[in-house]
């Protein structure tokens, strides 16, 4: 569904990403690891639009994206969140994800019909936020909500716009143990039609949620496999498990 | 609580009317404010909505002041005509303009606007041939609107200059409880996110840039039938800067911001430059300072801020 | 016709010599703490009328008074800084731009007040004024001094910068402020002396601009203030070099346009600031 090709981009002298070629098929649930700095949210950022890669290219499906805006990626189905809340603070969370509905339609340019009329908009965004157990907070402006609900806001907005790929960088930062739980089953609950490709940095996390695995350090991905190929991996827990860790 | 909001707007608009019965000998200070509330109106989409800083907003209040100056000399003076030609060509440079001024932000925003607003200024200055250069535009009256008479009481001045602010406003209230108005809510609350939600923001900023210049344009050319001359001040620095302070004051990205702000700056800079114009400075950058320090959302912020807290 | 060039050049220079006193400060402490103070040249004027009181009124030689506007220019920033800016360095550009307007429009009244409207004067001694013959033209003695002025306290910045440990703290905290505070400079000392500086070069260049553009209530919101912004946004925020070259290159064209085409006016200035800010919005040599 989304695959890179040799993608490599420097800052000045700091390699952040080297070669990079990846291939995610439709439907699975990927999880990106790999050491702080290794360039998991630069990988990110360049297949979303938001830097542009020294070289390579980036598909989304059949069609090659690598010259296309941001917003122009996230129109033929590929969506991010944030690892840092990026919300808008004094729009209630109907209205935030009412807003990503409106664009997707295509009716955000419309400035003469008053924003009440478009109820289909509204009731999809009403019922995004239910499918996350935030039908509580409908009317609460995003500054009001709690940390936690914060972090399901962003990955709503994400959905409302109907993606097939959704890039989630460390979904659960900063959210207790305890929570970040729930948050990923609400994540797995997802439509099995949709790739999902996430970072974290929670090993149980990754181990309970993930198909498979991306490792990526110093930004070349160092190995892709099965959480238990990952496990056994020699190189990987030299890099990054720790030598310790139970497979 | 939404109730008593309506009776408020309504009682509101009711007490324009006032000027015609309480103070009738204020009319001609009447119909400069409602021209510099639509003016700060037009400003408020861009800088209150969408979060546009710009130091050049005159630009626009000066090129419709002049279109419809230069119509009402060389062609025709029946100002309603002359007022849809001068919002048109407003809008068309604020069209052109807008290409340029969504793409930047912070100090090199705040100077492309302001170099602008100069360039214009003195594009204007120096075509005196046609625009009068720093005497202004002069030699033409416009006698009147829809069979009422511009006179020295100016009861149809004011009538013009309300009955424009009136339907710019309900237009403006329409465009902020659109979806279009959601979305530059959203580009001020975080501009960031909007293109991951897969928004156009250029193209939302471009088309409220538009907007704005054809409403000051407008503004700027009510300014010119009420009075029947156009100075070159329409489209100075000092009139952007103004009109700045003016939304600030009243609070931008309330709608009703750039009126109150009208209100209280022109009624207390025309009692104080009677007295002293020194004076004026010295309150209005004060009041400035405390504005920003302890009321960030102007006035109108205050009061709500103060009412929510009551309850 | 070449020779006039020249003296269009000179003029423009010396010119521009005073836009960079003038402009410096701000462009450092813009680039340092990103506080966008439109209240510059409050202490140009500050510099200004506090020469026009020691040699008017009590009769200082014009030389003498130069130290005193500057000290004056700085005490005047160091004490706005503390009282005032300080609470704003978190707060937007809107903000900063709007409480600092605020401030220049209450010393425009306070300046008026004191001192009214009319412009003032401040006459420096004989042997600056005046002109000397060279091949033909005739060169401004008082342009040549406000050169040499320029170029000196450049060289003192530039070596102040450069070559003391007081300056390489400076420079640090422009070029990145939370790794300077993490190696445990004092940042906000750093920048309450450099703001001081600021202010101080300002009131030096006002009070030697008064020859040259005349002194008046109305300078902390006029052209200049203009022009001072055009420098640090052209020349990019933060360095000296920028601010250098920004400036000489204002003062020699604002010369040139008023020399060779005077019914543009200052339209050539904005239409080559648009331009430039269009091709390089973080300015000719700026970081950020």
């Amino acid at each position: 569904m989304l695959s890179t090709r040799n993608v490599n981009k420097k800052f000045g002298s700091l390699v952040v990403a080297d070669g990079i070629s990846l291939s995610l098929p439709k439907g699975v649930r990927y999880a990106l690891i790999g050491p702080n700095g290794a360039g998991k949210t630069t990988l990110i950022n360049l297949i979303t639009g938001m830097v542009t890669p020294d070289s390579g290219e980036i598909l989304l499906g059949e069609e090659n994206i690598t010259s296309l805006n941001p917003f122009q990626r996230v129109r033929r189905g590929l969506a991010r969140t944030f690892q840092i809340n990026t919300l808008f603070p004094h729009l209630t969370a109907l209205e935030s994800v009412t807003l990503a509905v409106l664009e997707r339609e295509g009716h955000a340019h419309n400035w003469w019909r008053a924003l009440s009329s478009f109820s289909a908009a509204t009731d999809e965004a009403a019922n995004i936020l239910k499918s996350l157990h935030l039908e509580k907070s409908l009317e609460k402006e995003t500054r009001e909500l709690a940390y936690g609900q914060q972090r399901l806001l962003e990955i709503a907005l994400a959905l409302a716009t109907r993606p097939r790929v959704l890039l989630l960088d460390e979904p659960a930062a900063g959210v207790p143990k305890g929570e970040s739980a729930e948050l990923f089953t609400a994540v797995e609950g997802l439509s099995t039609e949709l790739t999902v490709l996430f970072i974290e940095h929670d090993m149980d996390v990754v181990f309970r949620f993930a198909t498979r695995i991306l490792v990526m350090v110093g930004g070349r991905i160092l190995v892709e496999g099965t959480p238990q190929e990952i496990a056994r991996d020699e190189r990987v827990r030299e890099v990054y498990l720790g030598a310790g860790h139970a497979a | 609580m939404a109730n008593a909001k309506r009776y408020l707007e309504v009682a509101f608009w009711l007490c324009t009317l006032l000027p015609f019965v309480l103070t009738p000998s204020y009319l001609s200070l009447a119909s400069q404010i409602a021209i510099t509330a639509l003016f700060a109106l037009s400003l408020d989409l861009i800088l209150g909505y969408a979060g546009i800083v710009s130091l050049g907003h005159a630009a626009f209040f000066g090129v419709g002041a002049y279109a419809a100056g230069l119509i009402a000399k060389h062609y025709w003076t029946e100002p309603l005509s002359g007022l849809l030609i001068a919002g048109i060509l407003a809008g068309l440079l604020g069209y052109a303009l807008s290409h340029i001024v969504v793409r930047f932000r912070h100090l090199a925003l705040i100077m492309l606007t302001m170099g602008f607003g100069l360039l214009l200024h003195e594009a204007f200055n120096s075509a005196s041939a046609i625009t009068g250069g720093a005497d202004g535009l002069q030699g033409f009256r416009v006698p009147g609107v829809l069979g009422f008479k511009f006179d020295m009481f100016g009861k149809t001045a004011y009538a013009y200059a309300l009955g424009l602010l009136f339907v710019c406003f309900l237009i403006t209230r329409r465009i902020i409880h659109s979806p279009f108005g959601l979305a530059l809510r959203g580009i001020r609350e975080n501009a960031t996110r909007m293109p991951a939600i897969g928004a156009p923001s250029l193209s939302h900023l471009r088309k409220a840039y538009t907007i704005a210049a054809v409403v000051a344009g407008l503004a700027g050319a009510a300014l010119t039938h009420t009075t029947s001359t156009v100075s070159l001040e329409v489209l100075s620095f000092g009139r952007s800067a103004d009109v700045l302070v003016i939304l600030i004051l009243g609070g931008a990205g309330r709608l009703y911001g750039g009126i109150i702000g009208a209100v209280i700056y022109m009624v207390a800079r025309d009692q104080f430059s009677g007295i002293n114009p020194q004076y004026w400075y010295f309150w209005i950058g004060l009041l400035l300072v405390a504005v920003v320090m302890f009321l960030p959302n102007g006035i109108l912020g205050g009061l709500s801020a103060l009412y929510k807290k009551r309850q | 016709m070449l020779w006039s060039a020249v003296g269009v050049l000179f003029d423009g220079f010396a010119y521009g010599m005073l836009l960079f006193l003038l402009s410096v400060g701000l462009s450092v402490t813009l680039g340092m703490m990103n506080f966008v103070n439109l209240a510059h040249c409050t202490f140009a004027a500050v510099g200004g009328y506090c020469t026009v009181t020691v040699v008017n009124r009590l009769g200082w030689p014009f030389l003498a008074a130069l130290p005193l506007a500057f000290v004056a220019g700085a005490a005047a920033s160091v004490l706005l800084e503390r009282l005032l800016f300080r609470r704003l360095y978190r707060a937007t550009d809107l903000d900063q731009c709007l409480v600092t307007i605020g401030v220049a429009f209450m010393s425009i009244a306070a300046f008026a007040w004191f001192y009214s409207t009319e412009p003032q004067s401040a006459r420096p001694p004989d042997y600056l004024l005046g002109s000397f013959e060279l091949m033909g033209r005739n060169f401004g003695v008082y342009r040549i001094f406000l050169a040499v002025t320029g170029l000196v306290i450049t060289g003192l910045l530039v070596y102040s910068l450069e070559q003391t440990r007081f300056g390489a703290r400076i420079r640090a905290a422009v070029d990145n402020q939370r790794m300077a505070r993490g190696l445990g400079i004092d940042v906000d000392r750093a920048f309450l002396y450099t703001f001081g500086l600021g202010g101080g070069l300002a009131g030096l260049g006002g009070a030697l601009s008064i020859e040259v553009i005349g002194l008046e209530s109305t300078l902390p919101l006029s052209v200049i203030l203009v022009y001072v912004l055009i420098v640090v946004a052209v020349g990019g925020l933060g360095s000296i070099r920028g601010s250098l070259v920004a400036a000489i290159v204002l003062g020699i064209t604002d010369t040139a346009g008023k020399y060779y085409f005077p019914w543009l006016g200052a339209f050539l200035i904005y239409l080559v600031m648009v331009a430039l800010l269009m091709w390089r919005p973080l300015g000719l040599f700026g970081k950020r």
